[in-house]
């Protein structure tokens, strides 16, 4: 009887539980699967529709309407020389918001309101900070339209925010206990953010600094309402020469008339784009390892 | 503890040193860059229609091969935007234009001080196109092409013709701001009707393109390179402007028989532009290639020797005043 009665529920119970826990093991195993298997085919299919066209002469060729003549070469270095420019003007703002945020500003509701629109500009879509490229710096700084300059500062803007909040966090991370050793020891409050905070938050803020930056190289649309040029030749000269950058020139590219564009010259495109981004990202990752093992 | 808060300093120091020397060495690199390539005035300036934009690219393509160290920048307006928003404005070297400037835009400029130079650099078949499996049209009269295109004209294709089936038009055609709609409206609708705006206009061909492929009952008119790019996709229709159908080549283009859509394309510079060294020397090298095979490579019709010899001297004569 007891054995009945504690069987019966606990064989069906048992059961039903079973079933359901395999079909959500299944369930949450194709969910991981369709974004793998898609990223991977993706991969796949841009790798082989890039083989034969990505070699040296498309690296290092201008751009030309014939695609066994076209080149990268110009939207390459442009792509790299605004990211150089973003990176001088987002490391030393976004530093300097973490450490007035987080060492120096009091918790009060400025601070709280402060915070808040950081959080909530992370979230403004790029083609508004384009917008306000081109009404800030084109209009009424006057920097010309589709410059070096123009590119970098508008992309810049788009993304303090998250370097400000990656920034942020690292500074977070230190234990105040090193603040107080720190001050125990009679250093200011510059001293000890000097030699303790900044150093030890730096991997994560290195991190968290070209992460953005990757994310600031596929950017598109703030370079299209800037009126960045849809094809450079020549490599820019000074900051107020005009720039194209990598997916802009992909993005021209894919509406050319000939197929041979449309798969491989588009293709090899986005390889290049991609290895560089990759490239940007696993410099990330050693830093931050390196940084991790000495502290 | 003494000893790993003492540890962490010199590391800490040579963290901020490597740093500093970074950031004072990417500066640094950056200014050397400009300081190395800045020379005055080396950068020319290109907008303009998306028609003339492969030629140009072409010519500015292999000009870059000679001259690495001169800055080209070239974009996709449209004809009308690139004399409104560029070139008029004084923010452009060069405008590419698929039609003649028009009296306004001659103001504006003017107004800005700004004296545009007229260049024919080649000439174009603009081609209607139609689904493959149309196989009711082949030809058209310019009467037709009318009625089909002009607002509140027919909206079914046996509006055209009885026989035709009773299906609506797809039209995808040319965006205002376009030199190709300009010229269409100009040597189809003519002046007394408009142009119908209930259509798909994009200043992207290949959405026309696409747009055609994908419906039986659609139409739609471009340039005649993308046309020769994808012959098998689309259909070609000729054109019957009083005197038999003719179908757009680039022969039937050079020998004038293609009426009234073949048209002229342009360059215009700026003569005030020309006092940049670079300018000069990209414009000269241009005039010289338009009259080759680099134009027909795209998709045009080349221009003459004649017209070669008539626009380099024009060049000569602007450049002589202005460095004079």
């Amino acid at each position: 009887m007891a054995a009945d009665t504690g069987e019966t529920p606990a064989d069906g119970f048992g059961r039903v539980s079973r079933t359901k826990d395999v079909a959500f093991r299944l369930l949450a195993l194709a969910a991981t699967l369709i974004g793998i298997v898609s990223l991977a085919a993706l991969l796949l299919n841009v790798a082989v529709d890039a083989v034969g066209w990505l070699d040296w002469q498309f690296l290092t060729n201008p751009p030309h309407p014939d695609p066994y003549e076209a080149g990268f070469l110009p939207a390459l270095v442009g792509s790299i020389a605004i990211m150089l420019m973003i990176a001088l003007v987002t490391f030393p703002l976004g530093v300097g918001a973490a450490v007035y945020l987080e060492e120096y500003a009091d918790d009060g509701y400025l601070t709280r309101f402060i915070q808040l629109n950081i959080a909530n500009l992370a979230g403004v879509p790029s083609v508004v900070y384009g917008l306000l490229g081109l009404g800030l710096f084109v209009g009424l700084f006057n920097i010309g339209y589709g410059t070096v300059l123009a590119a970098a500062f508008t992309i810049a803007l788009l993304i303090l925010p998250i370097v400000i909040i990656s920034a942020q966090e690292a500074i977070r991370a230190v234990p105040d206990s090193q603040r107080q050793a720190s001050y125990g020891m009679g250093a200011t409050k510059w001293q000890t953010i000097r030699n303790v905070v900044l150093p030890r938050a730096m991997p994560g803020i290195m991190t968290g600094t070209i992460l953005a930056l990757g994310r600031a190289i596929g950017e598109t649309a703030p370079l299209i309402m800037i009126a960045a040029p849809t094809t450079v030749f020549g490599l820019p000269n000074s900051f107020f020469s005009k720039v194209s950058a990598m997916p802009l020139q992909i993005y021209n590219w894919a509406s050319y008339p000939q197929t041979e564009f449309q798969y491989g010259v588009v293709a090899a495109g986005v390889v290049t784009l991609l290895v560089v981004l990759l490239t940007i990202n696993s410099i990330a990752i050693v830093i931050r390892n390196r940084y991790q093992q000495r502290t | 503890m003494s000893r790993d808060s003492t540890a962490s300093l010199p590391a800490g120091l040579g963290r901020r040193d490597f740093l500093a020397a970074a950031s004072v060495g990417l500066s640094g690199g950056l200014a050397g860059c400009a300081g190395v390539f800045a020379t005055e005035g080396n950068n020319v300036n290109i907008a303009g229609s998306s028609t003339v934009f492969p030629v140009t690219e072409a010519i500015a393509s292999s000009f870059s091969e000679r001259n690495p160290t001169v800055n080209l920048s070239l974009s996709k307006t449209g004809t009308g935007g690139g004399f409104g928003n560029f070139f008029c404005a004084g923010r452009t070297d060069i405008n590419n234009a698929s039609r003649a400037i028009a009296d306004a835009e001659i103001e504006q400029c003017g107004n800005n001080g700004i004296t545009p130079i007229e260049f024919q650099v080649a000439t174009d078949a603009l081609t209607v196109v139609a689904n493959p499996n149309a196989d009711w049209i082949d030809c058209l009269t310019v009467e037709q092409l009318r009625e089909i295109w002009r607002a509140d004209g027919a909206t079914h294709w046996s509006d055209i013709n009885g026989e035709w089936p009773d299906e609506p038009f797809e039209l995808y055609g040319a965006a205002t701001t376009s030199g190709t709609f300009d010229y269409f409206n100009e040597a189809i609708i003519g002046e007394e009707e408009n142009h119908r705006s209930d259509y798909h206009a994009t200043e992207r061909d290949r959405t026309i393109v696409q747009g055609v492929q994908g419906s039986e009952y659609a139409m739609g008119y471009f340039g005649f390179s993308y046309y020769s790019e994808n012959p098998d996709s689309i259909k070609a229709i000729s054109v019957d402007d009083g005197d038999g159908c003719v179908e757009p080549s680039i022969e039937t283009a050079m020998n004038g028989e293609y009426t009234p859509l073949s048209r002229p394309l342009f360059i215009y510079v700026a003569k005030e532009s020309l006092e940049k060294e670079a300018v000069r020397d990209f414009v000269r090298f241009y005039m010289k290639r338009a009259a080759t095979d680099l134009v027909s490579e795209v998709g045009y019709v080349p221009i003459t020797e004649e017209k070669r010899d008539e626009n380099i001297e024009k060049l000569e004569t602007a450049i002589a005043e202005v460095t004079a």
